[in-house]
């Protein structure tokens, strides 16, 4: 790949100047785009053990998020599920610039804790996989919301975790395939609709 | 003394802006012998580096969200606007209860680089429209006096459609339509049932090669810019040929702050901020074209105030920055059950639609004027951000059974956008914000706008035709409208269309427009308008070959009278 005169700081500076709103360095050049990936690839081979180290979370919150990605997307007979796909990681980048996001992940994974301290007197990741599958089969529903006002918040974040996770899932090379999208490719004609199964 | 720089050349024309109508003027001007220098306020573009092109979201770090997940709102990191809806440093303002969103791009090509490549014409009828139900304006031109450019402009740039013989939607000069998609199939069939006319779309998109462009490779993704210049963009399409003449002069970074005018009363040039050097130029021309976009060029006109033009330039009758409109928007969209049984298949096509609802109803009395048309999309497209958040919150759960969901739920989905025409009225329109300038020290824009209820009854007539076809074609209707609130039957906020016009609109009567139906204005001889500001109505056919057919005919006749002498 060709990235002479891209050197990562101007590249940073493009990411930068994006994050400020529209800025008119906002287009990354592909080639630019490719290398950051590249870089945050190499970084993650070149920490221990190829842990990647997040940039937001603390490493119990992260470890705490990957928990519920893989809960949210587990892997199946199918494929594998959103750890695999890297949505921990695409998440912590996104809240990492974000400040919104931080109050709504970082605060809600701090909820989810003092939850289930409340309830079962200790941590949400120091809970038994029953307990924490009660926890989830809650907060995954609206309804429960309104019999019980006291888990609103806790729906909101699972609620908005679920987008983000399924933001990075299908966005990666396992979901898509997951999908069995065909395409992003180029074609000499348009083959058209092929005919529909008999109902 | 500070000096301001400037050129002690003098160029035949100045053209302000690099998209549709500055592209088409500077092709046809130089072509044509004269000098232009083009002024453009966003960076060049280098297409085989920035566009992203058959680029997978995990190719990016951000996936397609953007920084903080910010380009979502903002049609997403693959699109190639360089721009949106807010630019750092660069404000407008909206009066209050406006609220109006102006999408700007900066960049050589300006929008023509993401545009939606939809090439309607506009029909004889809608020329006439006072004419027709005493609303609006008339045109000075009609149809027979811009038909031949349309036929020029669709025989250069490329355009896919049919013959159809639909008088809303008159035909062109067409290359062979795609074959349709599923989804449109599907559609289409449901509207034979309801007579509502479903036609091939008519896109500014190769479906065979053309002067010297290959045609398209069907990847889907014409909004993110195309590498092989299959679709049309004034980036790749028109200022390449005016550079080569040798006659174009393109200077980029260059943000235009006043049009120069001499103690003839004529114009004589245009400043600009130079961004890299945040310096004061100028360019000497003896023409002015101004084709910045509708509400840029309203703001240069504005703020080129001088002794002989205390209220701005061209603005004699006060109508610069008047007759504001968007397109009127609603959309909604339907599940199909029935989709889940297609087979795995490349369904990415052109960018867009390759079949469309022209409007069909002109044949009877409606509860509104004019009309509107249907776009339509949806099915197995590539996934990408946002793409679940429907299934993520109407189905809710987690785990393996969202999981089956959202692979069963893919691709069943076909959305429907209603586009339509709205009536200007005196609530709608710009001016300049006395309180603001943007980091050039150049005032700013501050809008007034407001919905009417011709608008919104069309929105209800929207969401009650794609309704109707949804449930015909065998799917449920899944978007659920208020009818209370600013924005009733989910018509979108003005601006949101990014069809905005008519902000300096052309007319017979010099007291009641700014241009004449050569896009000159009528105050000052030597100034042009080939955005989308002449236009005197805004029909629901996208205003983008429209733009480009009036700026091809205002630049021979701009060549016609430079050759007279009477510039």
């Amino acid at each position: 790949m060709a990235t002479q005169g891209v050197t990562r700081r101007d590249i940073l500076k493009t990411l930068a100047m994006g994050a400020a709103g529209g800025s008119v360095l906002q287009i990354i050049p592909a080639e630019a785009a490719a290398y950051v990936h590249q870089v945050v690839h190499k970084e993650k081979a070149a920490s221990a053990a190829g842990k990647y180290a997040p940039r937001y979370f603390s490493a119990r919150q992260y470890e705490m998020l990957t928990s519920l990605c893989d809960s949210i997307i587990p892997k199946d007979d199918h494929s594998g599920g959103a750890v695999e796909a890297g949505a921990p990681e695409f998440i912590d980048l996104l809240t990492s610039e974000n400040e919104a996001y931080q109050l709504r992940l970082g605060g809600g994974l701090q909820w989810l804790d003092s939850f289930c301290i409340d309830r079962y007197g200790q941590t949400y990741l120091e809970c038994a996989p029953e307990q924490r599958r009660e926890v989830l089969d809650r907060l995954a529903y609206r309804k429960n919301a309104r019999q019980d006002p006291t888990l609103s918040q806790g729906v909101a974040f699972f609620a908005f975790l679920r987008r983000l996770t399924c933001d990075g899932f299908y966005t990666s090379k396992i979901g898509i395939a997951d999908l069995h999208y065909i395409g992003n490719t180029a074609l000499g004609e348009f083959p058209g609709c092929p005919p529909m199964p008999e109902a | 003394m500070l000096q301001v720089m400037g050129s002690p050349q003098v160029y035949d024309v100045c053209v302000v802006g690099s998209g549709a109508g500055g592209g088409m003027a500077a092709k046809i001007l130089t072509e044509g012998g004269l000098s232009v220098a083009m002024l453009e306020a966003g960076p060049p573009l280098h297409p085989e580096k920035d566009f992203k092109m058959l680029m997978w979201p995990y190719e990016l770090p951000h996936r397609g969200a953007g920084v903080g997940g910010q380009a979502v709102k903002d049609f997403g990191e693959f699109l190639a606007p360089n721009g949106a809806w807010t630019i750092a440093g660069e404000p407008y303002t909206s009066a209050p209860g406006a609220n109006f969103q102006w999408f700007r791009s900066r960049i050589v090509g300006g929008r023509t680089n993401h545009w939606g490549r939809i090439a309607l014409r506009f029909s004889p009828v809608d020329f006439q429209s006072f004419t027709r139900d005493g609303l609006g304006a008339d045109w000075p031109i009609g149809y027979e006096d811009i038909a031949p450019y349309y036929d020029r402009v669709e025989s250069y740039i490329g355009v896919f459609g049919t013959k159809e013989n639909v008088s809303s939607a008159p035909d062109g000069v067409f290359l062979p339509p795609p074959k349709p998609r599923c989804t449109e199939l599907l559609v289409k069939k449901a509207c034979d049932r309801l007579n509502i006319i479903c036609i091939p779309s008519r896109m500014a998109i190769l479906t065979r090669a053309l002067n010297g462009r290959p045609p398209c490779h069907y990847c889907g993704q014409c909004g993110r810019g195309c590498t092989t210049a299959s679709n049309f963009s004034s980036s790749q399409v028109l200022i390449p040929p005016a550079m080569q003449t040798g006659k174009l002069t393109l200077i980029t970074g260059a943000m235009a702050r006043e049009v120069l005018v001499g103690k003839d009363g004529k114009a004589e040039g245009v400043s600009y901020i130079d961004k890299t050097t945040r310096t004061e130029k100028r360019i000497r021309a003896r023409v002015v074209v101004l084709a910045a976009s509708a509400c840029e060029s309203a703001r240069l006109l504005l703020n080129s105030k001088s002794a002989a033009f205390p209220d701005g330039l061209a603005n004699s009758s006060g109508t610069v920055g008047r007759y504001l409109m968007d397109s009127v928007g609603s959309d909604g969209w339907g599940m199909f059950p029935q989709l889940e049984k297609m087979p795995p298949h490349n369904h990415d096509g052109t960018g867009g639609m390759h079949m469309y609802i022209p409007w069909w109803k002109f044949d009877r009395t409606n509860d509104f004027p004019r009309g509107y048309h249907i776009e339509m999309g949806g099915g197995r497209e590539m996934p990408g951000v946002g793409m679940f958040n429907h299934l993520c919150h109407h189905e809710e759960g987690y785990g393996l059974s969202l999981k089956s969901r959202a692979r069963q739920a893919y691709g069943t989905g076909i959305g429907f956008a209603g586009r339509g025409e709205m009536i200007p009225n005196p609530d709608t329109y710009c001016e300049i914000d006395p309180d603001l300038v943007d980091q050039w020290g150049i005032p700013v824009l501050r809008f007034h706008f407001k919905w009417s209820e011709y608008e919104l009854r069309q929105a209800r007539d929207m969401q009650e035709t794609f309704r109707a076809i949804v449930e015909m074609a065998g799917g449920e209707y899944m978007t659920k409208t208020d009818i209370d609130g600013p924005y009733p039957y989910g018509i979108l906020e003005g601006g949101k269309i990014i069809h905005e016009v008519g902000t300096a609109r052309m007319g017979a009567d010099p007291k009641t427009s700014v241009l004449n139906g050569y896009c000159q204005a009528h105050d000052v001889k030597n100034v042009f308008v080939t955005d989308g500001a002449p236009l005197a109505t805004n029909p629901d056919k996208n205003p983008t070959l429209t733009i480009m057919a009036l700026a091809w005919r205002a630049s021979e006749y701009l060549l016609d009278e430079a050759k007279k002498g009477n510039l």
